[in-house]
This record gives C-alpha cells, sequence and structure tokens, in this order.
C-alpha cells in the first residue's frame, strides 16, 4: 500500500513546480519583447 | 518569503496544472485556430513575429477571461457534474489567486497586443475579455435564457481580431467571421444544454431548455442552421473567398442543417431517448468551425 505523501514534501513539489513555470514565463516575456523589438525595427 | 514556517494545517497552494486548467485549454485550442484562420485569411502578408504576438494575445486573453469565469462562477461549478472538478470548486485554489491570476493575463494580453501590433487591436481584445466576463458571465448567463445568443459574441472575436491584426482596419470580412461564429454558438450549446439538461437546472441557470422547454429549444437550433447557411455562404457569393470555400461551407451547412432537422423533429419522451441526435449535432458542431475555417484558409492559399 502507497502512503500518502507528506504535506511539507507536496507543498515544496508544488512550489518548486510554479517558481519554474514563473521563471519560464518572465524568460519567455524577455524573448518575446526582443522579438517584437526587432520586427518593429524592421 | 520561506514557506519552510507554514502551519502543517495550511492547505497546499495551487500547482501550475490549476492555473493551466483554469485557462480552459480546450476552448483555447478553438481560439488560437479561428484567430489564426482569421488572419492567414486577410489578403496581406503578416510579419512571422507581429503575427505569432497576435495570436498569443489573443489566446492569453481568453485565458484570462476563462480565469475571470471561474472565479466568478465557483459556486455555480460546484452544483455541475461537469465542472464540479475544476480547481476552485474542488478546492485546489483560492478564489482570490484565479481572481488575480485572470486580471494579469488579461491586462497583460492587451498590453502586449496594444504596443506590439497596435491599439485597435488592443481595443477590440479588451471590449472581447470584457464581452465574456462581465456581459456574459456575471450579467446575462445567470438572468436570461438569451445568454448564449448574445454570449456567443465573446467567441465570435478572435477571427476578427486575427482579421484586423493583419489588415489593420475593421472590412466586412472579418464582421462576417465575427456573424457566423455568432450564428454558430446557439444550436452548438443548445445541442450541449439539451443533454446535460438537469446540471444546468440543479445550477439554477436559465438555459433555453430549462426555461423553455425541449421543443422550443429544438425549434431554435433548426432556425439558427437555417440561417447559418446563406450566412456561410456570403463570402463567396460576396466575391471575397473562392468556390473551394463555396463547395465547403455548401456542404458543411448543408450537413448541419441536417443534423439540426433530426434535433428539431424528435417528439418522443425524452426520458427515453438517448440523446444520440443532439450529441452527434453537439459533436460535428465543433467538427464545422474547424473545418469551415481550414476551408477559408485553404481557399486563399489554393485558389487566391
Amino acid at each position: 500500500m502507497q502512503l500518502p505523501p507528506d504535506p511539507e514534501t507536496e507543498r515544496k513539489r508544488i512550489q518548486r513546480g510554479r517558481n519554474r513555470a514563473l521563471g519560464l514565463i518572465l524568460v519567455g516575456l524577455v524573448v518575446l519583447f526582443y522579438l517584437i523589438t526587432i520586427a518593429k525595427m524592421r | 518569503m520561506t514557506t519552510a514556517a507554514a502551519p502543517a494545517t495550511h492547505p497546499l497552494p495551487a500547482d501550475w496544472r490549476d492555473f493551466f486548467a483554469l485557462t480552459k485549454p480546450r476552448v483555447m485550442s478553438l481560439v488560437i485556430f479561428t484567430a489564426l484562420c482569421g488572419m492567414l485569411a486577410a489578403p496581406v502578408r503578416v510579419d512571422p513575429i507581429l503575427g505569432f504576438v497576435a495570436i498569443l494575445c489573443i489566446a492569453i486573453g481568453a485565458g484570462g477571461s476563462a480565469a475571470l469565469n471561474q472565479w466568478w462562477e465557483a459556486d455555480l461549478d460546484a452544483k455541475m457534474k461537469r465542472t464540479a472538478n475544476r480547481p476552485i470548486p474542488a478546492g485546489r485554489m483560492d478564489r482570490t489567486a484565479a481572481r488575480d491570476f485572470g486580471v494579469a493575463l488579461s491586462a497583460g494580453s492587451v498590453l502586449v497586443m496594444g504596443v506590439a501590433v497596435g491599439w485597435l487591436c488592443a481595443a477590440i481584445l479588451a471590449f472581447s475579455i470584457f464581452y465574456y466576463a462581465v456581459i456574459y458571465t456575471v450579467w446575462l448567463k445567470p438572468r436570461t435564457p438569451q445568454n448564449i445568443v448574445i454570449g456567443g459574441g465573446a467567441g465570435a472575436f478572435p477571427p476578427m481580431i486575427g482579421w484586423i491584426a493583419a489588415t489593420g482596419e475593421i472590412t466586412l470580412m472579418p464582421v462576417l467571421l465575427f456573424a457566423i461564429i455568432f450564428f454558430w454558438t446557439p444550436p452548438h450549446f443548445w445541442a450541449l444544454a439539451l443533454f446535460v439538461e438537469t446540471d444546468y437546472a440543479a445550477a439554477g441557470v436559465p438555459m433555453m431548455p430549462v426555461v423553455a422547454g425541449h421543443h422550443s429549444t429544438r425549434r431554435q437550433i433548426l432556425i439558427y442552421a437555417v440561417l447559418l447557411l446563406p450566412l456561410t455562404l456570403l463570402p463567396f457569393w460576396l466575391g471575397l473567398a473562392g468556390w473551394l470555400y463555396g463547395v465547403s461551407a455548401l456542404v458543411l451547412s448543408g450537413l448541419f442543417l441536417l443534423l439540426a432537422l433530426r434535433v428539431a423533429v424528435f417528439r418522443g419522451n425524452v426520458a427515453d431517448m438517448d440523446m444520440r441526435p443532439e450529441k452527434r449535432l453537439f459533436g460535428y458542431s465543433v467538427l464545422y468551425l474547424f473545418v469551415l475555417f481550414a476551408a477559408l484558409v485553404a481557399d486563399r492559399f489554393l485558389i487566391g
């Protein structure tokens, strides 16, 4: 039988996932604004 | 700030997947597709980067309005089997987080659209978000069985914005694209409402079958299907699209009308039927929109 995950471990796992997603969004925004600038300068 | 000090009894924070679910990804895929078709069908070449940004903003705007919709309707969603497992009613996310997420996505998408593509597109995108989140969700849906008819406008904006993002102006064709989705929405949603009627009734949503009954809903499905046929043919008749689109629209809308007719002629006892014609019309209506818009793009590229 599988034991339910420890709440603290679960909290850290979720927080890590959210941090990664937020990091990806921020990097995506930087790339997006870079590309918009390039496109506007053409 | 560290989370280590948080008490063990405090509920877990929402997972990123819950935030993603809040944007209604399946609806978003249809939004992206119709917006892309609107853009590609336009008679001008779009800068690929700005075209991508425009589609991204339309998709994120749709996601933001979906999040705001779920924030507002959390109590309603909890009462319906189809929506009870959404992040807020299922207890995986608190309402404030959903509201803030929705506002951030909506505002962000409008700002980026304005800066990158143009403020006319940004204004229409902002209005479409307001239309869905406020006019439809807050005002119409809980008050009138015509909610779907007027609310259908919200889903009709993406191809219009896609076209305007490419051309920079509002002409007849984007208005026709808007009208096609506007008239497609009632039969699409009412077919669904006919076979999930008990869910809507339990939640107290005045959907057409709940308020006006099955007979009236079926008749109105047929009326909209009849109107949809000449409407989808208008771009061809007016010379705005070629024969490939014209033939596709005739065949697709003819079949739509046939399936709507099968739904409309039913006169038996609702409790005894398996709702197969309604489910078939609902399933076909999704395919219909995909193929119709794909035909419009194919016509533009193959026929010119």
